[in-house]
């Protein structure tokens, strides 16, 4: 019995959702008024004030999608903005990453203002895009816009630079044209670049998004979370977080999935079996 | 008759991008010809600009003085009649063998299954043939060598240019590598320009060898005919009298060359 609980490769699962149990009984224990005497807080329910109620949340989020399913609305309105941040961010930080990659001259005239754009703190013009594109969807996709654009930019920049000057002489010599020198080697080149990338964008996609509905909207997962922290309804706020961090999980696992598709060409070490 | 590949009076001189001052002169006033179904090789201490010589003549680089000339016809651009193998690894990494090999058909607009035919057989005509849905990371450093070789010869060139392309390789390897080569090129005939520091190979495959001085402003200094008779077999062919004589001969003028230039990096260093 003992030998199969010990961790290994083949319980990896069970033991990781070990650890979620365990974090969820520890807060259960913790917080539950009347289970632990309060040592911390003056009485017993601060606690469960401060930091909410596992139970609580769970019937809250049992709630939005079984209950009154009023979720449905507000978590489409934050997944589309979402979405659409990303592939829009993702295309024209590839489009133009590639393009100053193969043009030097612009990319050192560029330079400076690309420097600047990326080290400003871009969440704070979230307001101005509420501003210019008013407190719909537009103004959010703006947000996770510039958040995605310049991790994706940047990277692919780097992929395209790092191209073996050999593969790419000999693609030339094999007569390739200049669109498709693009098209076969600097793309392709670039791929492994542009997942890196593209794990840390989908999560900036979603800080886009719901910071963009929290500064101001009347829909999203962001707009729920800031109308329960209005009536201090931790729980809420907690089932909130849970459902935005399950579905940026399932993204992230949606690029990881199409990454492993066309990433199949890189070696991978430790490829041998033991018989 | 018109030489497959002439090289007149070829200068190059690299002017270092951080030191507008600092110039080097890889090679000065090189003067080579290639006939059509020619085997030359060049042969040269390291660092003596051998490699910058088959950039010129592939068209990848574009000579500082002098001029190219392509079965009579002056170069611009990218020399399309020549198939390039590259001394370091050159394979599209994220395509398999099969797909590697018909890259340039591809590129050239051939039909799909009409490349694919192609490129299966020339796999097999180079022992690759059950491998061609390997990546190349993969395969063997001389099974990527064979891929590289099928790449450049599915394109049926009419010059093949050769950059050291077994210099990576195992000695064993290497002889096979080098026998097979030259029983596709005895089929073929095609002008081959072979950049080797070994002479050893030079003179095993080559009917003219060349000697390049050590650089900088290297230019050819020798010139050997290599009258071996055909076909060879490279570990054989070793042992010949001839062959030993050829090489004392090439030596003789090659050794100098080598201490200077290893003099000469001594001093750099």
């Amino acid at each position: 019995m003992l030998k199969y609980l010990k961790p290994s490769q083949k319980n990896l699962r069970f033991w990781q959702l070990g650890v979620l149990v365990a974090v969820f009984v520890v807060w259960h224990v913790l917080t539950k008024p009347g289970l632990v005497p309060p040592i911390f807080f003056d009485n017993d329910r601060q606690a469960a004030f401060f930091f909410g109620e596992p139970i609580k949340i769970f019937a809250r989020i049992w709630d939005w999608f079984f209950g009154v399913r009023d979720i449905y609305g507000h978590l489409w309105v934050t997944l589309l903005e979402t979405v659409l941040a990303f592939a829009i961010g993702t295309v024209a930080g590839l489009a133009v990453g590639m393009w100053l990659a193969l043009s030097p001259l612009a990319a050192a005239i560029l330079d400076p203002y690309i420097k600047a754009l990326n080290s400003m703190p871009r969440v704070i013009l979230a307001p101005i895009f509420a501003v210019w594109f008013g407190l719909g969807i537009a103004s959010k996709v703006a947000l996770g816009f510039t958040l995605v654009f310049f991790i994706v930019f940047f990277n692919v920049y780097q992929g395209v630079k790092e191209v073996s000057p050999t593969v790419l002489a000999n693609a030339r010599m094999l007569g390739a044209s200049q669109r498709q020198l693009l098209r076969y080697v600097y793309l392709p080149s670039a791929t492994s670049w542009v997942f890196s990338s593209l794990h840390t964008s989908v999560g900036l996609a979603f800080v886009g998004a719901v910071v963009g509905e929290y500064l101001g909207s009347a829909r999203g997962v962001g707009y729920l979370i800031l109308q329960a922290e209005g009536t201090f309804d931790i729980n809420t706020v907690m089932a909130g977080i849970l459902v935005l961090t399950a579905f940026a999980l399932v993204l992230d696992w949606a690029v990881g999935s199409v990454e492993r598709r066309l990433m199949k060409w890189q070696p991978r070490s430790g490829e041998t079996e033991k018989l | 008759m018109t030489p497959a590949l002439s090289l007149h009076n070829i200068t190059c001189t690299f002017v270092s991008r951080d030191a507008p001052g600092a110039r080097y002169t890889a090679v000065r006033d090189v003067t080579l010809a290639v006939a059509p179904g020619e085997f030359v090789s060049v042969v040269g201490p390291t660092g003596c600009g051998k490699s910058t010589l088959l950039n010129v003549a592939a068209g990848l680089l574009a000579p500082s003085a002098g001029s190219v000339h392509v079965f009579g016809e002056p170069l611009a651009g990218i020399n399309t009649r020549a198939g390039y193998m590259f001394q370091s690894e050159a394979l599209m990494p994220w395509r398999t063998a099969l797909d590697n090999v018909i890259a340039g058909l591809q590129f050239r607009g051939v039909p799909d299954a009409e490349a694919r035919r192609q490129g299966e057989e020339w796999l097999k005509r180079v022992g690759l043939g059950g491998f061609g849905d390997r990546y190349p990371h993969q395969l063997s450093g001389g099974m990527r060598k064979r891929t590289s070789l099928a790449q450049t010869l599915v394109l049926d060139p009419d010059i093949i240019l050769m950059d050291e392309p077994f210099s990576a390789l195992d000695i064993q390897t290497r002889q096979l590598m080098e026998n097979e080569v030259l029983e596709l090129w005895a089929a073929k005939r095609k002008a081959v320009l072979f950049i080797t520091h070994d002479l050893d190979e030079a003179i095993a495959m080559s009917d003219r060898v060349v000697v390049l001085s050590a650089g900088p402003a290297s230019h050819p200094i020798g010139e050997f005919t290599i009258d071996l008779p055909r076909p060879r077999d490279v570990a054989e062919v070793r042992v010949a009298p001839r062959f030993i004589e050829l090489h004392k001969a090439i030596w003789g003028v090659l050794r100098e060359e080598v201490l200077k230039g290893y003099e000469q990096q001594k001093r750099a260093a």
